[in-house]
């Protein structure tokens, strides 16, 4: 009985314990998850207006609306994901015999090197988007496709090429030593050796470019509106012209991908790459 | 210089690019902030920027600055109960609930805020049916505090993420034996914990200060009317006027806050390296 009493004590204790947190936890989760809540209720809402806590018709007919091939959301979608991959190309294509150089090859200043890719986003750079905008307009590129894809590049390098020398210099260099000796060119041991064992690396990399891209708003403002309009400018188009169900449902097209990205990070970028990032 | 050419030949590209996309601009940004309407020097865009401007400078730097320390406040909360909670079941789940902001994008944040913290928005219709508050004594936070709100909520998961990997990789003896000794919790926070994980708080707060000095889309889209922040204000001198003088001495003072900010910074670690 008494063994029984002194066992009961600490687990009643320890359940008092959860109280405090589970009022902390829930207010927490109310601050992440009740904005969130909104974004979906507004994607599925027909009519809600004040006083009402909730929506008081659901239907998808906004879906349909935003969905449809002559909708604007569909053209965005298209013209986001043009510019996304585009960028990712253009990205990999600097990045790569960067990361390679500056993680294998003997360069002067390797450090500062690193650090002049840091500096486009270690400035406030709306006063740096209004200066390209004024010299794109001088030579036909403002508007353009080429125009967005070049600055969201410039934005997105560091990641590129940070990510990149990451995942080159996480290998061991006796296997390249090694595929070299027994015969292989320079290009061939690089294309056979050492870009599949970097390619995990290369894919992170990729993906936040990727990601980058897609949620850039300030550089395309001024830049490719008003003839490339991205989801983001959709976005706040339709938010400024008071539609809230158009601007939750791009909203959310926005964020899928965003959240996905959160969970499957840790498998893409291993500890030994990532320990490496900056170095 | 033969040996280097190789590796610089493959790293020039990118270079390029950093060069004609950033030092380029940056330097037009300098010079366009010092000339007049005829190309020639003058002051002339930083008098008028004053003029109209100086309310929404203070306005910034009092909005930043606020953001900067409740984000700071919070993600050393989060991140101290991450390192030292002693139930794992609890710190299992904070270290899931407090990332989720950390990848949506700005513009998403400036929307899903703008209509949950309308005066006619999700919060306050939750607070009218429980009946914590009047449908009269609704209050919209679509000014400045909804600036701050937004800026606090996506920025506090990636201080705490920094914070929280620094916390981590701290001398674990001294945490153990401060709690042998009977410290509290909090006290070996503050104490012990901080001090030694505070440059990659102020490495992370710094990070999110040129964030904050630099996103458009939020004060845009929550709180765009007068008094409002200069990225807001370098918007409208461009879209409405095609005053790119005014747009550039706001931008080289905004390129000169965030410059004090890590020359702070950069003072603070040199004077603790040298003692």
């Amino acid at each position: 009985m008494s063994v029984l009493a002194e066992t009961a004590a600490p687990a009643r204790a320890a359940a008092w314990y959860w109280i405090p947190r589970a009022v902390l936890f829930g207010l927490l989760a109310f601050i992440i998850f009740g904005p969130l809540v909104n974004l979906l209720l507004w994607t599925v809402t027909e009519k809600w207006y004040f006083p009402h806590a909730l929506p008081l018709e659901y239907g998808f007919s906004y879906w349909g609306r935003v969905f449809s091939p002559r909708g604007n959301a569909m053209g965005s979608l298209g013209t986001s994901a043009l510019v996304a991959c585009l960028t990712v190309f253009l990205s990999l294509l600097l990045a790569i015999p960067a990361g390679y150089a500056l993680a294998r090859l003997r360069l002067p200043f390797r450090s500062l090197i690193l650090l002049a890719l840091l500096v486009p986003n270690a400035f406030p750079n709306l006063p740096i988007y209004v200066n390209i905008a004024r010299l794109f307009y001088q030579i036909g590129l403002n508007g353009t496709i080429l125009g967005v894809v070049l600055v969201h590049t410039t934005h997105g390098l560091v990641y590129a090429v940070w990510i990149a020398t990451a995942a080159f210099g996480a290998i061991e260099p006796e296997l390249e030593e090694a595929a070299r000796s027994s015969g292989a060119s320079a290009f061939r041991a690089f294309r056979d050796v050492m870009l599949p064992l970097a390619a995990p690396g290369l894919m992170a990399s990729a993906i936040f470019v990727f990601l980058e891209s897609l949620d850039e708003f300030t550089g395309t403002f001024f830049v490719g509106a008003p003839d490339v309009t991205t989801l983001p400018l959709l976005l706040y188009t339709s938010a400024a012209g008071g539609n809230y169900q158009i601007a939750s449902i791009t909203a959310l097209i926005l964020l899928v991908p965003s959240i996905a990205f959160m969970f499957v990070v840790e498998r893409f970028l291993r500890a030994d790459v990532l320990a490496n990032i900056g170095r | 210089m033969r040996r280097y050419l190789p590796g610089l030949l493959l790293v020039s590209p990118a270079l390029a690019i950093i060069v004609f996309l950033f030092l380029v601009p940056l330097a037009g940004a300098v010079t366009g902030a010092f000339q007049d309407a005829d190309g020639g020097f003058s002051f002339g865009n930083f008098i008028k920027t004053y003029q109209l401007y100086s309310n929404d400078i203070l306005f910034t730097i009092v909005i930043v600055a606020l953001s900067a320390l409740l984000t700071a406040a919070l993600s050393v909360a989060i991140a101290g109960y991450l390192t030292l909670g002693t139930s794992p079941a609890a710190v299992a789940i904070l270290r899931w609930l407090y990332r989720w902001p950390l990848f949506i994008p700005f513009i998403v944040v400036g929307q899903i805020l703008r209509t949950f913290l309308a005066k006619n928005g999700l919060m306050n219709n939750i607070f009218v049916a429980t009946g914590l508050i009047t449908p009269l004594h609704t209050v919209g936070f679509l000014d400045w505090r909804g600036i701050v709100i937004a800026f606090v909520w996506k920025q506090t998961p990636f201080v705490t993420l920094l914070l929280a990997g620094a916390m981590a990789s701290i001398d674990r003896g001294t945490v153990e034996a401060a709690r042998n000794l009977g410290a509290s919790r909090l006290r070996i926070l503050l104490e012990i914990v901080l001090p030694q994980a505070a440059p990659t708080l102020m490495v992370a707060l710094t990070l999110s200060i040129v964030t904050m000095m630099s996103v458009l889309s939020v004060p845009l889209m929550i709180a765009s009317q007068s008094p409002t922040v200069i990225t807001v204000d370098m918007a409208f001198r461009i879209n409405a006027y095609g005053d790119y003088g005014v747009a550039n001495a706001l931008g080289l003072i905004s390129l000169v806050l965030t410059g004090a900010v890590a020359w702070i910074y950069l003072r603070q670690t040199m004077r603790e390296n040298a003692r």
